[in-house]
């Protein structure tokens, strides 16, 4: 509701109602001579200046790339992408949370990595000696038989639901540090990050983590009648956050502090308790994308998403979420990551060797954050 | 450019020589008018008295002079020749000195610094700042305004007064030929207001053109040679100022004869007591206060600037912590620096400052009004709001209170005038239906109609029994507003004075006693 200001208003105030003449200014020569012109202009403006600006910006872009790459449009290219989708979506609403309390959560990539390894060596069921002997959960935690919930009936859902809560205690540590004890957020994530990735290295060694149980796979390709599963994972994430961001006192409280925590407090807002509840959000959600990322990849990675966080936080931003809090929206959360897996498809079907893509990747990116300064701007001027 | 200028308003047919010409400039914020073809000229050597209600336009119609806003229409001329600036440095290069209502200074840099923050002098042909010229110089340029503090003194440690000088000073500094004042005295003292007028008259005499906006008549009444009106973006009225007694420029800018400035007073206070305060003590701001508020009752609390006004009611409220005391709502201990338990038992709190304290600025009224009272419509486990019925209630509220806006649920708190943005603070809080207010200066930089609102809103409160603790610097005010008047003085409450003791003298003289160094 109250984070609609800049998209929105510009349109709707200086779109169809205006009357137009007052931008030519009285002395304009013939109206009709300019006016196609103005229109174009008018038109742009509105692209430039709408909500929906970087899904506009990634079909565009789509259009522009096609002819060069016809395997884009390829039947399995999309889907691929379209699967691409969802585990990014879920770890980006996290943070989407965080960015409107004016934090940031540096720390989800590791929460994910030490997730799916705990998930991992939770139900694997069977391990080499040769790569897992020298490992600290030997003998203990795992055997060659797997893991301690290897073969049991709840086994999977068990070992997922522990995912979901060392997550969550993670992110709770990062809110507890940052709303208790003020600690600045990025120092916070920044060590729990290097912490817990660490931790996700040291306990299986760095091994991969294979042999993960079917009912586990499952949950990565699988499919519900016609509907892959991640996919429903995805968009009831994503259904439940823009409900809770829109529909609750949560979501109200949670834009109110990220606007300004002072009013917030004096007007009564459990400012601590709201950001605490939106990093344990944002690690939450980064255990769930852990689930799909594991699922699909069909083992524990000691090194999950760890070059991630830049399509994390950077979906978030270049669809116009504010790092100095109090904007945000899920539907800009999803244009966001629909630019951020086109733009990785796109650049791997362009065959760059691996360090290109990252250059490349790089100043797209710088663009699209030049374009939104230049629309905030422009939003501005409007008024 | 615009035939209708004549007839519309005061006669404004180019003076010879005029300074600064305003020709039918309009401007719209949001679709709405907030200057309608305003024709207005300067004379040089002479003080140009701007007034009118908060949103009446004075405010944008100097950050078009400034450069800050652009004109929708109409034209501006300088000195005879068409002037546009695109950027305020436009205007500054061309030589108009603004003094602008929100301090600009940096608080974490020196006075100097400040001064000189747009071109440092330096040491010939190297780029390293010459400190001691910068010291010199800024030296010579607070003398001008009388003002006796260091250069190097950093601008967090002044006090508000002289923030507000060294701004006039570095303005000053720029020896532009026309200067915009801005409400420039709210900060400053008795002593540093009478320093500025003299600065303003010396102006005057080197035939510089000053443009003087204020709320406080008298003061423009005092210095002004012409008085100009706005109201609702149009210029009403225009003369010298001996024309323009400070009742006439009232009935100007309101539109109506204001029966008074004041409502009459509506409510009684009664037996019940609601806030018990005793013994509250922070070591060098409070000492041993007691006091009480009644049911019904308007309890004033006077004291001059840092006598700890503030800071009790921020501790009563719980924003602040305290050292020893206890606060009793009804016959509860109220725990210490706990803003939402204070909440819980009908207390609300609104704060000197709302920009920072009072309002989201960037958030729509109707969700700003929704705040402290959000979780009475949201249902119990899921968090889920009524929506309907907040949107009602919010809407409810903001009319009771008259906000002027175009759309509650679209429109941002800080597109409202100073008036109404204080007014949907107050609604926030009636949202809640308090029992016990606290206010801190409710009507600071507010127009007179506003004001009026604001009295009666309170008033009303207290009618229907709420008990309110009404802090202000304007003795007038609680004079007219309080049941009781309380005076603190260095963080002791000094005096007492029921409503049958009113008189200024005698509760100006408690606020001013033991005054070593400050005397009335």
């Amino acid at each position: 509701m109250n984070t609609e200001s800049r998209p929105r208003e510009p349109a709707a105030g200086g779109g169809a109602r205006d009357p137009g003449p007052a931008a030519d200014g009285p002395a304009g020569p013939g109206p009709s001579a300019r006016r196609p012109h103005a229109r174009l202009r008018r038109l742009g403006r509105h692209l430039l200046l709408s909500e929906y600006f970087v899904l506009y910006l990634s079909i565009l872009y789509m259009l522009a790339l096609g002819p060069f790459l016809p395997q884009l449009f390829a039947a399995q290219n999309l889907a691929d992408m379209v699967s691409n989708i969802w585990p990014l979506l879920v770890v980006a609403i996290g943070q989407n949370f965080v960015l409107i309390t004016a934090g940031i959560d540096l720390s989800q990539t590791s929460n994910m990595a030490l997730t799916s390894v705990i998930g991992a060596v939770l139900i694997v069921t069977s391990c080499d000696p040769v790569l897992f002997s020298k490992c600290p959960l030997w003998g203990t935690f795992l055997t060659e038989h797997g893991g301690p919930l290897a073969g049991m009936a709840l086994g999977v859902p068990i070992a997922i639901l522990i995912m979901l809560v060392i997550g969550s205690l993670i992110g709770w540590v990062n809110g507890v540090a940052v709303a208790r004890f003020k600690m600045p957020a990025f120092m916070v994530t920044l060590t729990t990050m290097m912490f817990f990735s660490a931790v996700a290295i040291y306990l299986p060694k760095s091994e991969n983590i294979q042999n993960l149980p079917h009912a586990f796979n499952v949950l990565g390709k699988g499919r519900i009648g016609p509907v892959p599963i991640p996919l429903l994972v995805g968009a009831g994430v994503a259904v439940g956050a823009h409900l809770l961001l829109s529909r609750t006192l949560f979501g109200r409280r949670l834009y109110a502090v990220g606007t300004n925590p002072v009013a917030s407090t004096i007007s009564g807002i459990p400012t601590a308790r709201i950001i605490t509840r939106a990093y344990v959000l944002a690690g939450f959600c980064a255990a769930l994308a852990s689930v799909l990322y594991s699922a699909r990849l069909e083992m524990g990675r000691p090194t999950l998403a760890r070059t991630q966080f830049i399509d994390i936080v950077g979906a978030n931003v270049i669809a116009g979420v504010s790092l100095s809090g109090g904007k945000g929206k899920i539907t800009w959360t999803l244009f966001g990551v629909i630019f951020f897996v086109l733009l990785a498809n796109t650049l791997n079907l362009l065959d760059l060797p691996f360090y290109s893509i990252d250059i490349v990747k790089g100043l797209v990116i710088f663009g699209a954050a030049f374009l939104d300064v230049l629309r905030t701007r422009a939003a501005a001027q409007g008024h | 450019m615009h035939a209708s200028m004549e007839g519309r308003g005061p006669s404004m047919e180019a003076p010879e020589g005029a300074a600064f010409q305003f020709l039918g400039v309009t401007k719209s914020f949001f679709g709405v008018p907030v200057l309608r073809e305003v024709s207005l000229s300067l004379r040089p050597g002479s003080v140009l008295g701007l007034v009118g209600e908060n949103g009446a336009g004075k405010s944008t119609l100097m950050n078009v002079m400034g450069g800050v806003l652009r004109p929708d229409g109409g034209r501006m001329l300088l000195g005879g020749t068409p002037y546009q600036p695109q950027e305020p440095g436009d205007a500054r290069a061309a030589g108009i000195g603004f003094i602008h209502q929100e301090l600009n200074l940096f608080t974490n840099l020196s006075v100097a610094e400040n001064m000189f923050i747009e071109s440092f002098p330096t040491l010939r042909r190297t780029p390293a700042i010459d400190k001691r010229r910068m010291a010199e110089r800024t030296r010579e340029h607070l003398a001008q305004i009388g003002l006796d503090i260091s250069p190097g003194a950093l601008v967090e440690t002044l006090s508000p007064g002289e923030r507000q000088l060294v701004e006039i000073a570095k303005v000053l500094a720029m020896q532009p030929r026309i200067f915009i004042f801005d409400e420039p005295t709210t900060s400053l003292t008795a002593k540093e207001t009478g320093l500025l007028f003299e600065v303003i008259r010396r102006l005057r005499t080197r035939r510089a053109s000053i443009i003087y906006i204020s709320h406080i008549l008298g003061h423009v009444a005092e210095l002004a040679d012409e008085v100009a009106v706005l109201r609702n973006g149009e210029l009403v009225a225009t003369g010298p100022t001996a024309e323009y007694p400070v009742p006439r420029m009232i009935s100007c800018m309101v539109g109506r004869d204001l029966k008074s400035i004041f409502p009459p007073k509506a409510s009684a206070p009664q037996e019940e007591v609601l806030l018990r305060v005793e013994k509250l003590s922070q070591p060098g701001i409070v000492r041993d206060v007691d006091l009480t508020v009644h049911k019904g009752e308007i309890v004033g609390l006077f004291g001059l600037m840092g006598s700890g006004r503030t800071e009790l009611a921020r501790m009563i409220f719980g924003v602040d912590r305290y050292e020893r005391g206890t606060v009793r709502v009804g016959n509860g201990l109220l725990p210490r620096g706990d803003p939402r338990a204070a909440i819980e038992r009908g207390m609300a709190f609104v704060t000197e400052n709302r920009r920072e304290e009072g309002l989201l600025m960037n958030v729509s009224i109707a969700d700003n009004i929704g705040l402290v009272a959000l979780p009475e419509f949201a249902r119990a486990v899921t968090g889920h709001l009524r929506r309907r019925r907040l949107q009602e209630a919010t809407a409810q509220k903001a009319q009771e209170l008259h906000i002027k806006a175009t759309s509650y649920e679209a429109q941002p708190a800080k597109s409202l005038s100073g008036g109404n943005q204080q007014k949907v603070v107050l609604a926030k809080w009636l949202l809640a239906a308090p029992r016990i207010l606290l206010v801190d200066e409710p009507t600071r930089g507010i127009d007179v109609g506003a004001k009026y609102d604001v009295y009666t809103i309170i008033g009303e409160l207290a009618r229907r029994g709420s008990g309110v603790l009404y802090i202000s610097s304007e003795l007038e005010e609680l004079l007219a507003v309080a049941d009781r008047i309380l005076v603190m003085n260095r963080g002791e409450l000094v005096g007492q004075f029921e409503r049958s003791e009113f008189a200024e003298e005698r509760v100006m003289r408690a606020a001013f006693r033991q005054g070593d160094e400050v005397r009335p």
